[in-house]
């Protein structure tokens, strides 16, 4: 069977891991992992951003000298002077590197420059699509709720505007974001005293419902789905609709194998549903969820010939 | 507090149904908003909205007595879908609408290309919350107003009202969502339907409540519990980020916020002086009765905040939800 | 102001506005369904843009408890034969969703009185079953200018007078109450 050319991506991590982990987490990824691009840079919280600051050097030189393409994500909520700052000293290093946009604030300082577009901006229409691509996006990564048939619509849109289009298609999904810093609540704290605490949990806090059912994901302000995205079985069916490159979101477990099971998928190695069985053994002690992508609840698995794993 | 640069602001005020619309118009609001049936709109209930011909009634009749009327286009269209989406901002254009609303970049940018003339309105949806994003949009599309995401402190808002080239209108009662707007997928996590592409957030047909023998209330939505009232305790929606959890530092508590309502009654004169040219009601899906009340009492408040008196608040409080009120982000970053 | 966490002891039933229980507990029902089922059709007649408001839900089943009749209401909103029967309450009646408060809370939510969310809020109204039937019916009341009370009295001929007179005053009773 032939290699697929389709990409596999790194998403940026979105968890607060220490400095050293995420060091060797990056150094790990350049010189093992089967991927292609690797996104770095803070998402969530400008408060954490000085800690990472400088390693990016070296981070990016092994990156790249293991033939890995790094793009640098943008801030998903831009408010308050910190975060200006942190988002124009990213989006305005354009000149520089790619930048990955996830904030419509980061468009004003890109403007004109090619750059790629994040999930945490709306791309939810052609229209839309139409725009960004006008204005120098090259690549997109779709929002995680779009279901196939948006998907499909847009990978056609796609080609026609010579861009292309990236979906997550493993890591807890990402729900919501907010001013208020929910990790430091959790702890009787708010954000500007919060010391951090949210470092205790590499993949985020669980909120389990007052019947004690598991839920949410909390990762400061952003709250997460609780179980696990796996899309391994929709890759071929989102490759012919004009999805090139798959997102894998990091996670404190081996992402190296995780890695190599959806290259494998890619490449028609491996089926996706043995895949999954392997991959089952080393992902989050959490259920896989397709729900978005199925047009249905984001928490549910909908059973695709995979059905030992439902929730 | 009567200083000369102080200018009227405007009292944008919700309606749900023309019956809503011409209560809020007959209370003293000076502009309304409201959307049509379906989901172009970020307040998709059942029995609510606007049909075309209501809407250009409705636009009549608030004209003839010398209010505005503002169409929410406030969803985001999924792809291949976007024509009702386009139909609706021609509907609001064709029936007069004063302002149309929208959030989608692409929707914005339809509304630029087509309807050039048409004053165009940033939803609070657009989640536009730095001068960088609001500048872009007033540059890109001739965006004439931002509705702020209800983040920021007063403080911030005056700093961005010097950087912005457009008006500012901002929340001041109501419903507070704790999540960025536009940005948040927990309704569609819960029940399948998503605030952003079917434009309702906990819809009613995945609310259930069970009343319990011992007099409690167990809200849920989809198959989440999201709280439980014990007997005697103020209800509230099963809003996800309003609800009840357990996480491994704390039990049973609002690990979001708490379902309080904003109320800026007391921050009324600073607002304006920050620069806000709207004062925003919020409560699309709430009845006449609370439209009348709500509009009837910031109509006196600002009326009397414009002649420099303190603003007296009849009390409000009976219509929030869980009778408790918050100045939210407003007032102080402590909140967050 | 947290009412509950001074008092969780106080029962729930003071908290729903108690009335005197209205003094029709010995009316035969089947004297009472002429008058609702006129009420329907007139109110279905005079008001279509009500039915269109429902959607899906008007072939719902709605059971309306007004906590002190002797009895509930069993409300079928379908545009073109809408019913309004009486039923015993102890009486199992198949229905999607339930709506319970004191018959007054009930008028005066319907007559654009009180807001039907703040009741909610202080529990005086209990919802049950299918909460999107419920949402439809208030909101597409909530359309109506013209009060309930008015709209019936103006159309209830000799009785007209008499129906919205006794009608304002159980209202004013219920104000002075709060």
């Amino acid at each position: 069977m032939s290699k697929s050319t389709a990409e596999l991506t790194i998403g940026p991590i979105l968890f607060h891991w220490p400095v050293e982990t995420k060091r060797d987490f990056y150094f790990k990824i350049a010189d093992e992992a089967p991927v292609d691009t690797v996104y770095l840079g803070e998402v969530i919280c400008s408060k954490r951003t000085p800690f990472f600051e400088p390693h990016y050097e070296e981070v990016v030189t092994r990156l790249e000298n293991a033939g890995k393409r790094v793009v640098f994500s943008t801030l998903a909520e831009v408010t308050g002077k910190l975060d200006r700052k942190v988002a124009q000293s990213v989006a305005g290093g354009a000149k520089d590197f790619f930048v990955e946009a996830n904030d419509v604030s980061a468009l004003w300082y890109l403007d004109g420059h090619p750059h790629a577009i994040g999930p945490f901006l709306n791309v939810y229409n052609e229209d839309t699509l139409g725009f960004l691509a006008r204005k120098g996006a090259r690549h997109v990564t779709l929002p995680p709720e779009l279901p196939a048939s948006a998907i499909a619509a847009l990978g056609k849109e796609a080609k026609s505007l010579n861009v292309s289009l990236e979906v997550q298609v493993y890591g807890r999904i990402p729900l919501a974001l907010s001013a208020r810093c929910y990790h430091a609540r959790a702890h009787g704290r708010i954000k500007d005293t919060c010391r951090f605490v949210c470092e205790e949990d590499p993949d985020g806090m669980d909120l389990k419902t007052l019947e004690g059912e598991s839920f949410l994901t909390i990762n400061g302000i952003q709250t997460l789905s609780w179980p696990c995205l796996n899309l391994m079985n929709d890759m071929e069916e989102m490759q012919n609709a004009g999805i090139s490159a798959f997102r894998l979101s990091p996670h404190s477990h081996d992402m190296i194998q995780t890695a190599r099971l959806f290259r494998a998928v890619l490449d028609g190695e491996m089926d996706a549903q043995k895949a999954t069985a392997h991959l089952k053994e080393i992902a989050l002690a959490v259920p896989f969820s397709n729900g978005f992508y199925h047009g249905r609840e984001g928490y549910k698995w909908v059973d695709t010939g995979v059905s030992f794993l439902s929730r | 507090m009567n200083q000369p640069h102080m200018q009227k602001p405007e009292l944008v005020c919700p309606a749900g149904t023309p019956a809503g619309l011409r209560t809020a118009v007959d209370a003293g609001a000076d502009a309304v908003y409201c959307g049509l049936q379906g989901p172009t709109n970020a307040r998709n209930f059942p029995g609510l909205n606007f049909t075309p011909q209501e809407l250009s009634q409705s636009i009549e009749y608030a004209h003839e007595k010398g209010a505005k009327v503002l169409l929410a286009v406030n969803s985001f269209p999924p792809a291949g879908r976007t024509q009702e989406w386009k139909d609706s901002i021609d509907t609001g254009v064709q029936s007069h609408a004063d302002a149309i609303i929208v959030a989608d970049i692409g929707m914005a940018q339809y509304m630029a290309e087509h309807h050039p003339d048409q004053r165009l309105h940033l939803s609070v949806q657009a989640g536009a919350s730095s001068p960088e994003a609001i500048k872009f949009y007033c540059r890109e599309f001739g965006v004439k107003r931002v509705v702020l995401p209800r983040i920021l402190t007063v403080k911030e808002i005056s700093d961005l009202h010097a950087e912005i080239p457009c008006e500012i209108e901002a929340f001041i009662f109501g419903n507070i969502g704790m999540m960025a707007e536009g940005r948040c997928s927990l309704s569609s996590y819960a029940t399948g339907l998503s605030t952003n592409m079917d434009g309702v957030c906990s819809p009613a047909s995945h609310i259930r409540y069970e009343n319990k023998k011992d007099g409690s209330l167990v809200s849920k939505l989809g198959d989440f519990t999201i709280d439980c009232f014990h007997c005697g305790e103020n209800a509230g929606y099963p809003t996800i980020c309003k609800g009840r959890y357990d996480a491994k530092t704390r039990s049973g508590y609002y690990a979001f916020e708490e379902p309080v309502s904003l109320n800026l009654t007391r921050l009324l004169p600073d607002l304006v002086q920050a620069g806000v040219t709207a004062l925003k009601i919020e409560g699309r899906q709430r009845s006449r009765a609370y439209v009348k009340a709500v509009v009837h009492a910031f109509r006196k408040a600002v009326d009397a905040c414009m002649e420099g008196r303190e603003p007296e608040m009849d009390t409000l409080l009976a219509l929030t939800e869980g009778h408790r009120e918050t100045q939210g982000a407003f007032r102080t970053k402590a909140w967050r | 102001m947290s009412i509950s966490a001074s008092s969780p002891s106080r029962p729930c039933a003071s908290r729903l506005r108690t009335l005197p229980r209205i003094a029709l507990a010995p009316i035969p029902l089947f004297l009472l369904q002429p008058l609702l089922r006129f009420i329907v059709t007139g109110v279905a007649r005079r008001h279509p843009a009500l039915f269109n408001r429902l959607g899906s839900s008007q072939n719902k089943a709605i059971l309306i408890d007004p906590t002190n009749l002797p009895f509930a209401l069993l409300l079928h909103p379908r545009p073109d034969t809408p019913t309004l029967e009486a039923v015993r309450r102890k009486k199992k009646v198949p229905h999607d969703a339930k709506i319970t408060g004191t018959f007054l809370t009930l008028l005066d939510m319907i007559d654009g009185n009180m807001d039907g969310d703040a009741l909610f809020f202080t529990r005086d109204l209990k919802i049950e079953g299918d909460t999107e039937a419920i949402v439809a019916l208030r909101n597409a009341l909530d359309d109506m200018d013209i009060s309930l009370a008015d709209d019936l009295a103006a159309h209830a001929g000799p009785l007209s007078g008499a129906l919205k007179k006794s009608l304002r005053a159980l209202q004013g009773i219920r104000r002075s109450h709060q």
